[in-house]
């Protein structure tokens, strides 16, 4: 059935149509009074202005790999991170920890974790699954590199990041 | 030989190249690319955001760690633009009428020759700073003026292609419909001031106080107040027609993004696609600058005299020993800011409407042009001639 649209009846200073032009001017006229004054709230300048101080505590940043506080790795390459990890970032060599050393009883420590900061989505499951507390996201976001090798972080930019943790990390805690 | 060298008038020639590469390229090109930078900024502001705030060296392309701030916040940005369109491929597309499709961008920069017949300022050292002083410079301006529809109907035409050719078609409906009421709503100036050189008009604004402000001099007549009317009514009628002449929004009918793609310069490119996207500026400027010489007195403001240290009748009486202190050349300098001033702010009128007003269904711009426009235009003339009979 043929639906009728009904035409609102325009008063004459609608129809005359430049008051109306006038009022849409003074309204955007409003914004960019509001601009000028400084009272519009607007985009955060990235570069120069930074939300860091604001980032919460549970931000997922760039992954990166802790110590404990006798300087040990608290990886052991069990390499359940790497399996977990959906878009296969993580890569470890695993090694064997050699029997004159201090952590020989600790049996397994990584030659080699990279991790590929291109194919990382800060998922955080690599936290998660870890059963030694040893890979944490934390608050770094900016990771950029000019070649793709520089975006692979090695073991040693992981640990670089990460620092030591000290003492047992309560990493199911709801508060952290 | 010699006889011939001297019969041509040197210092003439010499006055107007200075003029024309002044106006052109020290005042004109500049306004044009920063009348580009003014409307990303205001559109900006008045959308709640930033815009470009922050061009500068990108020196950190040549291994420096930071980029080289050389500019206060975003003022480089039309250096930048321009570098990015000389840099672009230049594409032809195959199909095109390849001679058309050249001579398109070149007319678009045809507004700038109407430049000539506008008086951008009193005197300076006894030169008028008007290009072309010729007597009839109404007429110039408005036949030069309405070339500009070529650049577009051609470049519709030589591109070959459906939408840049429903642009053409529409810029020369529009063109057509508006220039009637353009050319008849600026016939009650001239009735008024009975002349078509418009140096002279703006000469006696400057005397008798500006048409839509008549303040000073001759203005305080009672026919000058009467004459209000008519003015106010061809004023805005006049300042829709340039609206629409200039392609701006609500009229941006040729380029109309959301049917026609880009409209005329669809097919465009690079710097061809840049001598359209100024053309369309320096048609602004063309326009303001008609705006303010029709209406708001062109270079005058009633304190400051013209370049020969004459202001008017009122101010030469309070200010005169003063104006005799600084030389007649710095007066003529200010006049010359004081023209550009008033455009600047006439374009910043242009591009806050932009911002404000949606665009126009094609019928409704016709209906717009030719059932009120024209006519209002009209009856102005009739209005006018009876003032003018009745106070006379």
């Amino acid at each position: 059935m043929a639906y009728v649209v009904q035409r609102p009846e325009l008063t004459l200073k609608e129809k005359a149509y430049l008051p109306s032009i006038v009022s849409g001017l003074k309204i955007t006229f409003g914004h960019f009074k509001k601009m000028l004054k400084g009272e519009t709230k607007v985009t955060m300048q990235y570069p120069e202005e930074k939300w860091d101080a604001e980032l919460p505590e549970y931000y997922r940043g760039a992954p990166t790999l802790v110590k404990d506080e006798h300087d040990r790795e608290r990886c052991v390459a069990c390499q359940l991170c790497e399996f977990i990890c959906p878009p296969r970032a993580i890569t470890i060599t695993p090694e064997e920890i050699p029997a004159d050393s201090r952590f020989a009883k600790v049996e397994k420590r990584p030659a080699e974790f990279k991790i590929d900061m291109i194919r990382c989505i800060y998922c955080g499951m690599c936290e998660e699954v870890c059963p030694e507390q040893a890979i944490y996201l934390r608050k770094d976001y900016a990771i950029n590199g000019v070649t793709r090798e520089e975006m692979v972080h090695d073991k040693k930019k992981l640990y670089e990041l990460g620092g030591v943790f000290k003492g047992l990390v309560h990493k199911w805690n709801p508060e952290k | 030989m010699i006889s011939l060298l001297a019969s041509i008038p040197w210092e003439m020639l010499i006055w107007s190249l200075a003029k024309a590469v002044f106006v052109i390229f020290l005042v004109v090109l500049p306004l044009v690319s920063y009348t580009v930078y003014a409307e990303r900024r205001v559109s900006a502001a008045i959308q709640d955001r930033v815009g470009p705030n922050r061009t500068g060296f990108p020196t950190s392309l040549l291994g420096f760690k930071k980029d080289l701030q050389l500019f206060l916040g975003g003022l480089g940005q039309p250096v930048a633009d321009a570098l990015k369109f000389i840099l672009k491929e230049d594409f032809t597309p195959g199909g095109v009428k390849q001679f058309y499709f050249w001579l398109a961008p070149c007319l678009a920069m045809l507004p700038l020759v109407s430049l000539a017949f506008i008086p951008f300022g009193s005197s300076f050292l006894g030169e008028k700073m008007v290009i072309a002083d010729v007597n009839v410079s109404v007429l110039g301006v408005f036949a030069v003026t309405g070339c500009g529809v070529y650049a577009i109907v051609l470049a519709g035409w030589a591109s070959n292609s459906k939408y840049p050719f429903l642009g053409g078609i529409r810029s020369s409906s529009q063109m057509i419909a508006y220039e009637l009421s353009m050319g008849l709503s600026i016939i009650p100036v001239l009735m008024l001031f009975g002349g078509m050189k418009l140096s002279d008009l703006v000469q006696y604004q400057a005397d008798n106080g500006w048409l839509l402000l008549p303040l000073w001099g001759g203005g305080l007549s009672a026919e000058r107040w009467l004459m209000l009317l008519p003015l106010a009514i061809s004023f805005i009628v006049f300042t829709i027609s340039v609206f629409a002449e200039t392609n701006r929004l609500p009229f941006d009918m040729p380029e109309s993004e959301t049917e026609l793609v880009a409209g005329y310069h669809t097919e465009y490119s690079s710097m061809k696609f840049a001598l359209f996207f100024l053309g369309e500026y320096a048609a602004m400027i063309v326009g303001s600058s008609l705006i303010v010489v029709f209406f708001f007195g062109g270079w005058s403001l009633p304190f400051i005299p013209d370049g020969q240290g004459h202001a008017a009748a009122f101010f030469q009486n309070i200010f005169g020993d003063f104006y005799a202190l600084l030389p007649d050349w710095l007066w003529g300098i200010a006049n010359i800011t004081v023209f550009f001033g008033k455009v600047a702010l006439v374009l910043v009128f242009f591009i806050w409407v932009r911002w404000t007003l949606p665009r126009f269904r094609f019928d409704q711009l016709m209906k717009i042009g030719w059932l009120y426009l024209f006519e209002i235009a009209l009856v102005n003339i009739f209005l006018t001639a009876a003032i003018l009979a009745f106070t006379k």
